[in-house]
């Protein structure tokens, strides 16, 4: 890398030209350049390719056509863990604005305490799905938990509820814990928002004489539609993705009805060993991640920029 | 100073009654996401009796490292994953600065064809998740053997975490001025010194967010880690605490697992709170905007 630095002022200094030559860049971009080709543009053709195969773990791989998206078409649980995941998504997005915009106009105040506040509820985030999970394994567990012990000391329970035993509960209890996670990062996201508003615009609206809700409304909000969209599009992105939480606090349960989309992935490359199939579901995944992000970027380029 | 002025100046009624309900809220919402990770932390110095008896306490009557203890034994004991983590997180952040610093330089600073084309590619890793292409990069890493292999990993982690460190490491040398380079250069500055005098220091910012970023996401990845490591003395601290919590015949020890979130998690929390405005400045670079 020196000597080529070295060149590089050589030519700069004989020619007198302000920048350096061309193709010096290209060899400082070449490391990262075979990365993206060797461990991301060639798996991405692979996964394409293999999905026309049956393609066991050892053995010879067989060239079946359509037949593994044929499967996959027909395959119910594929289809419910698909359904199950956009369930997911719908409701962890909702439930992430819910907390995470009140927390941002909380925090969005010039007070030192107020950054104080920031830190403390964004500190979750930095926090592993492994371990997130496990402590809220911990928290909701019957036996030893502290919600159970909270519960069994008002008196009101003489046995803690077993949340992971059905569909509904279990999915709270997931729901809860993402909440916990990760509010913290959507929270930031809608901060930059709201503070990139100017005092002024809300200053003027307030001598106009409309009301706190009206200004949130009607200023506000459109203002900072640009970071709602951004943490709508990472918070869907993100949850359609969702494995580690679901592998380790209902581990697909009860009866597989929490087995989401990348879990499925998982199930059929790596429990059965089928990997043609699994780069089927992977590409299908894919397909319906790029159409979803899309639609939202259609969404965000047609509305007028305000402001 | 500004921020200052709300305590010491006494205020109208109405804004410390506003001021006081803030607070009031703020500290509500403060326990919810505090409140576990003390009571984790905690309990992963009570004896095995105590926190039975009363999980929710958060000071426990005798200090025991009883669960660290029980830790060692699970599988190749707790320092063992611990390491490869280290060896993993350690191995993702150089390699990643080493990688994304001088194609961040060459992106920002260089012209030549195909320069676009060559960012659109690398930026494209960002759009298409890694969990989409794992069943491939499974055949990649077992055909040049380093499937079950901590170097393999790293490698993984480090494709993925290029996009953002490229992008991140482009802006801090374009906030590097042409003119000051130029000046430094008439003033027979070598291109050395250009680098390590002047733009060394504007993009250290860039390089500490890009290098935290590197650290926890794969200090803290699950799925590859779960995909690619098959032995017992390979896993790292998350793959660890899932054998912990399913349990050994069932039975869930709970004091280990306490012991092994706060080995897990504590590295991370104290990293952030070091290099929390590092870690704002990476959430909102570019992408608000």
């Amino acid at each position: 890398m020196s000597s080529s630095l070295r060149r590089g002022r050589k030519t700069a200094v004989v020619h007198g030209e302000p920048e350096p030559k061309g193709w010096l860049g290209l060899a400082f971009i070449l490391p990262s350049f075979l990365f993206i080709v060797l461990l991301f543009l060639l798996p991405l053709i692979m996964t394409v390719w293999m999905s026309f195969y049956n393609w066991p773990l050892l053995g010879r791989a067989k060239f079946i056509g359509l037949a593994n998206y044929a499967e996959l078409l027909g395959d119910a649980q594929l289809w419910h863990s698909l359904g199950f995941t956009l369930l997911y998504t719908v409701l962890v997005t909702v439930a992430l604005f819910l907390v995470a915009f009140p927390l941002a106009l909380l925090v969005d105040r010039p007070l030192r305490i107020a950054g104080v506040f920031r830190t403390v509820y964004f500190m979750p985030v930095v926090i592993g799905f492994g371990a997130a999970s496990t402590l809220w394994m911990w928290l909701l567990n019957p036996d030893s938990g502290v919600f159970a012990q909270v519960l069994r000391a008002t008196g009101l329970i003489d046995s803690a509820p077993r949340p992971l035993e059905s569909f509904w509960p279990a999915l709270a209890v997931i729901i809860l814990m993402v909440v916990w996670k990760t509010s913290g990062f959507t929270m930031i996201i809608l901060l930059t928002g709201l503070q990139s508003i100017s005092t002024d615009v809300i200053e003027a609206a307030k001598i106009d004489g409309a009301n706190v809700w009206s200004r949130f409304r009607r200023i506000t909000l459109p203002l900072m539609r640009n970071s709602v969209v951004l943490a709508l599009v990472l918070n869907v992105t993100s949850s359609m993705l969702a494995f580690d939480q679901f592998f380790i606090i209902t581990q697909g349960g009860p009866s597989n009805s929490t087995i989401s989309a990348v879990f499925s992935i998982y199930l059929a490359s790596f429990s059965s060993y089928r990997l043609g199939y699994g780069s089927a579901i992977s590409f299908a995944l894919l397909i319906v991640l790029v159409a979803i992000s899309a639609v939202q970027f259609v969404f965000l380029r047609q509305r007028p920029e305000e402001g | 100073m500004e921020r200052l002025n709300y305590k010491p100046q006494p205020k109208p009624a109405s804004e410390q009654l506003s001021y006081l309900t803030f607070i009031l809220v703020a500290v509500v919402f403060a326990l919810f996401f505090v409140m576990p990770i003390v009571w984790s932390f905690a309990n992963s110095f009570k004896p095995a009796a105590e926190a039975l008896a009363n999980p929710a306490a958060l000071f426990s009557k005798a200090f025991s490292l009883e669960n660290y203890r029980r830790l060692e034994h699970v599988g190749a004991g707790w320092y063992v994953y611990a390491g490869n983590s280290v060896v993993i997180a350690a191995g993702t952040v150089l390699l990643t600065v080493l990688v994304s610093v001088p194609a961040g330089y060459g992106f920002s600073k260089f012209r030549f064809p195909g320069q676009g084309l060559l960012f659109v590619l690398i930026m494209a890793t960002m759009m298409i998740p890694f969990q989409s292409i794992l069943t491939p990069l499974f055949l990649i890493l077992k055909a040049v053997r380093l499937q079950n292999n901590l170097f393999g990993l790293v490698l993984i982690y480090v494709t993925f975490q290029l996009p953002f460190s490229v992008f991140m490491m482009r802006n801090a040398f374009d906030a590097v001025p042409k003119a000051l380079i130029e000046a430094a250069r008439i003033d027979g500055a070598s291109q050395a010194t250009i680098l390590r005098r002047i733009m060394l220091p504007i993009a250290l910012p860039g390089v500490a967010t890009v290098a935290m970023f590197a650290f926890l996401n794969s200090w803290n990845e699950f799925l590859a880690a779960l995909i690619f490591l098959s032995d017992q003395n390979k896993f790292t601290l998350p793959i660890m605490l899932v054998n912990v919590s399913s349990g050994i015949y069932g039975i869930i020890d709970w004091g280990a697992l306490q012991a092994g979130i706060a080995v897990t998690m504590v590295p991370c929390i104290v990293l952030f709170l070091l290099l929390q405005r590092y870690y704002v400045r990476g959430l909102t670079a570019g992408a608000v905007k």
